[in-house]
């Protein structure tokens, strides 16, 4: 958890690739195979915060690799099927074929990771599509995952559908090199804060936001505040008798 | 009180409160008290000019630290923005850095005024990754309902009570914090805490109820029902109390759904959205109230649904003390060792609450017993990597957490969609072309709690 | 009330000092500066069941212009920082400041980036409240000590000479991380 711990991880790409999808039956999600495979994010070695020749407990040798749930096969159950069967459609007909790079079904809700410059037309087919219909955003949270070489800043939208009850979510990476994403305020409006809260955070820059600027922090405050390379600040509390270091400094029991 | 024009700097002395700005267009006047008849000379000079006025960050009527930038032309607001940010105290990277349990501590104290709900939305959301839906004994989910519900009453009320106070009406805010302290007093009874409480756990509740809870809120129950038909009478129907907030902040059904409102602001357009009804969560779909709306759309409509709320909240609270009463000696945690201790609780000898039974069992019985929960208390329980988002219906809104976990013992993320952070954003729709004192009006119907929204 | 009867002859001796620091204590304006929890907790100090009217402290004044004493309950952000300075400027001497919780006496549980660890670094503080929140029962101890302390605050030359002698008493005092014996 602590950033000083070293990663270095195998290659593992989802797919961000198109390739392989043309001889899919119509008006499925088209998606990458090699995307079933659970995503390593980061590989963690050693525990309790031991280094060095003192560790006598073995655990410095400890070596974990960290995965998200990666992308679940067809069928994924309940209302899913009938929701991507009518998302691959509305897709096709759009003339996104490639747009979605992965679905993860994981604990009852549906994710779709959709390839970053294809989100404003897929926000507009989610709302618009009267099948689809999730006319409510409920906002943009971002996730810095430092690690994962290339895919480093997640944004991820949580859709509602109040005409037919659902939930999705729909995540975009974007690189720490690159950190644009096309902004889906002309889709919904309500997302103008969030998407500036998700800047102020995370430095992710929303492409075509009316006014892109911080929000939460002092405007002149340098730094992304809420990215996992960003300190935690805080300083030394001092009690009768001792010194306790702020909480991302100290030792780790995990 | 100084003017600047465009680009220049023209100034005979420093005003160390109010450095210069540099604007593109238009005069900008800086007002910084005792200085009003300048003010005032000096727009009428140029009558077709504008002010920009600063309400706020600190200011009685603005629920909290919340800055309104409002350009006034006369008395009518043609352009309002909000600056937020004065209260953000990074409590979602903080939790990035305390275990699963220790996080409900945080994440308490967000949404002051609703602390139940940004509870329950993160242990929701982290049940839901853990897998243990429904493995929540019972007890504990109807523990759950009865707190929020006692919360919303409390909430609505301290929503009554300040924007009654804000325009004016002060034996609202009287009588609304005399209310609340009958609600504080049910939650220090229960709870232990006043405000603040890290009551609601992954996994369950922290706290059976003690003894002589159930009666306690029975006469609060009776009580209640004496006492909220006094905000009707002396509000519903008060003629100068309906010209301040009828018409004032309108946002009908498109802009809500555009600007993704919910709560009261939603209902008050007559669309029956309701998080406990659509996607019903810790046994609400058991319980039976009704969906209030109203179809003014305006500010008096919102603060009709509130009271007719604190009713509903009351009809469930009832039900569920009915429901509580049979289900004494059950469980308010989950069995699952490696996620939590045993929480029949009992207040020790020296004041603590600690469990005697708990204590031998740990230390004269079970090994095991003990080692669950050293690494509880030290390292906390695992939760598989994944991501949730489970919202609730808070007295506000739509509020949910989005949790996301590497299979560790502290959360990689936890992102809370705040109810007044999006609402927030309507004030400009609701308050241009409108006159000054309905932006406050405007802004208590919408009731933004700040802690919220700048988390 | 029947203070007049329980004089001998109806005359009352006291100090310059001692009469103003009554006057100054008893009608003791708070300026409103609620920023979260432990704001609530303060309007209901405010409120009926905890009331400070009878302290003559119900008029929470809105402008700091007309205020005595600046009770900062609540957390206060590196944003808000600047503005409680300000507040604090504009208020007429003499005034007094309370931090009404951890968060405003030390940053409380929010040792962090975003939040000032102690308003202590800001404005100087005469009353420091521990609690989060801490119920109104402990605001109103809190403002009954700095009640105790203003009645017993000298004027002109003696004042001058209390301020120094606090100085060199705080400038010397131990500090805390040196402080053993104590743990228990």
């Amino acid at each position: 958890m602590s950033p000083k711990e070293p990663g270095e991880f195998p290659e593992v790409t989802p797919g961000s690739e198109p390739d392989a999808t043309d001889n899919l039956p119509e008006n499925t999600l088209p998606v990458n195979p090699d995307a079933l495979q659970p995503e390593v994010i980061r590989v963690r070695q050693g525990m309790f915060g031991t280094t060095g020749s003192g560790d006598t407990s073995g655990y410095g040798g400890l070596v974990r690799p960290v995965t998200m749930p990666g992308g679940t096969p067809r069928p994924y159950g309940g209302w899913f099927d009938e929701f991507a069967d009518d998302f691959g459609t509305g897709l096709a007909e759009a003339g996104l074929p490639h747009a979605v790079e992965k679905v993860v079904v994981h604990r009852g809700e549906i994710t779709l990771f959709i390839r970053r410059a294809d989100l404003l037309e897929v926000a507009k087919l989610l709302r618009d599509d009267p099948k689809l219909r999730f006319e409510f955003c409920s906002g943009v949270s971002g996730v810095h995952y430092p690690e994962d070489a290339g895919r480093e800043l997640h944004a991820v939208y949580h859709l509602l559908s109040m005409t037919h009850n659902r939930r999705i979510r729909l995540e975009v990476t974007c690189p720490d090199g690159d950190p644009h994403i096309p902004s889906v305020v002309p889709v919904y409006p309500t997302n103008d804060w969030h998407e500036r809260e998700t800047y102020d955070f995370f430095g992710i820059i929303f492409d075509g936001h009316p006014a892109l600027t911080r929000i939460e922090m002092p405007d002149d405050w340098p730094g992304h505040p809420q990215r996992k390379d960003y300190p935690l600040g805080g300083i030394p509390v001092e009690y009768k008798g001792a010194t306790i270091p702020p909480p991302d400094t100290r030792r780790a029991y995990n | 009180m100084t003017t600047t024009e465009n680009t220049t700097r023209n100034r005979e002395y420093d005003d160390p409160y109010a450095p210069s700005s540099h604007t593109d267009e238009g005069r900008v006047f800086t007002v910084t008290g005792q200085d009003w008849d300048s003010v005032v000379t000096g727009v009428a000079e140029e009558a077709e000019e504008r002010v920009v006025v600063n309400m706020g960050p600190q200011h009685p009527s603005t629920h909290g630290v919340l800055r309104l930038i409002l350009e006034l032309e006369g008395e009518t607001v043609t352009e309002a923005r909000c600056g937020i940010g004065y209260l953000h105290t990074g409590i979602e990277k903080n939790m990035e850095f305390r275990s699963w349990t220790q996080g409900v501590t945080f994440c308490t104290r967000m949404d002051y005024l609703s602390p139940f709900y940004n509870e329950a939305t993160y242990c929701l959301g982290v049940e839901r990754l853990l897998g243990i839906e429904d493995e929540i004994p019972e007890k504990a989910q109807v523990m759950r309902v009865l707190l929020m519900e006692i919360n919303r009453i409390s909430s609505h009320l301290v929503a009554i009570a300040t924007g009654g106070m804000e325009i004016g009406a002060l034996t609202v805010m009287t009588i609304g914090f005399r209310e609340r302290e009958l609600c504080l007093d049910l939650f220090e009874l229960i709870t232990g805490l006043r405000m603040n409480h890290a009551f609601i756990r992954p996994g369950g509740v922290a706290q059976d109820m003690p003894p002589g809870a159930l009666d306690q809120i029975r006469d609060f129950i009776a009580l209640m029902k004496k006492r909220l038909p006094e905000y009707a009478a002396l509000c519903n129907a008060n003629p100068i109390f309906k010209a301040r907030l009828q018409d004032v902040g309108v946002l009908d059904l498109a802009g809500c759904m555009a600007l993704g409102l919910t709560g009261p602001v939603l209902r008050s357009t007559g669309y029956p959205w309701d998080l406990r009804k659509t996607q019903p969560y810790s046994g609400y779909q058991d319980y039976d109230f009704d969906v209030v709306t109203w179809d003014t759309a305006d500010s008096y409509g919102r603060f009709r649904i509130r009271l007719a709320e604190m009713w509903e909240s009351l009809r469930i609270i009832e039900q569920a003390t009915d429901r509580l009463a049979g289900l004494e000696g059950a469980p308010v945690m989950i069995g699952d060792k490696k996620i939590a201790w045993p929480s029949q609780l009992a207040i020790g000898s020296d004041g603590m609450g600690n469990s005697l039974d708990h204590i031998r069992h740990i230390m004269g019985e079970s090994m095991e017993a003990l080692i669950h929960h050293f690494k509880l208390v030290t390292e906390g329980f695992r939760v598989p990597a994944g991501q949730a988002y489970v919202p609730v219906e808070s007295p506000r809104g739509e509020l949910g957490a989005h949790v996301v976990s590497d299979g560790g013992t502290r959360p990689y993320r936890a992102h809370f969609r705040d109810p007044s952070f999006t609402n927030l954003q309507a004030t400009s729709v609701m308050a241009e072309g409108g006159m000054v004192a309905d932006v406050i009006v405007a802004i208590a119907s919408i009731d933004p709690v700040m802690g919220g929204v700048d988390r | 009330m029947g203070l007049e009867e329980k004089l001998p002859s109806g005359v009352l001796l006291s100090t310059v000092e001692g009469v103003a620091g009554y006057f100054r204590k008893a009608s003791f304006w708070p300026a409103t500066f609620g920023l979260a929890c432990c704001a609530i907790e303060m309007m209901t100090s405010g409120g009926p069941r905890y009331d400070l009217g009878r302290f003559g402290m119900e008029v929470f004044r809105a402008s700091p212009r007309q205020a005595d004493l600046m009770i900062v309950a609540g957390r206060v952000s590196q944003k808000m920082a600047p503005v409680l300075r300000q507040i604090y400027d504009q208020m007429p001497d003499p005034k007094w400041v309370l931090a009404m919780g951890v968060c405003a006496s030390s940053g409380g549980m929010f040792n962090n980036y975003a939040i000032v660890q102690g308003v202590d670094h800001v404005v100087p503080v005469d009353m420091y409240l521990p609690g989060c929140p801490p119920r109104p029962e402990m605001l109103i101890d809190a403002i009954l000590k700095l009640h105790d302390q203003v009645q017993h605050s000298k004027l002109g030359k003696n004042r001058v000479a209390e301020i120094e002698e606090q100085e060199t008493e705080a400038l010397s005092a131990l500090p805390t991380s040196d402080m053993k014996g104590l743990l228990r």
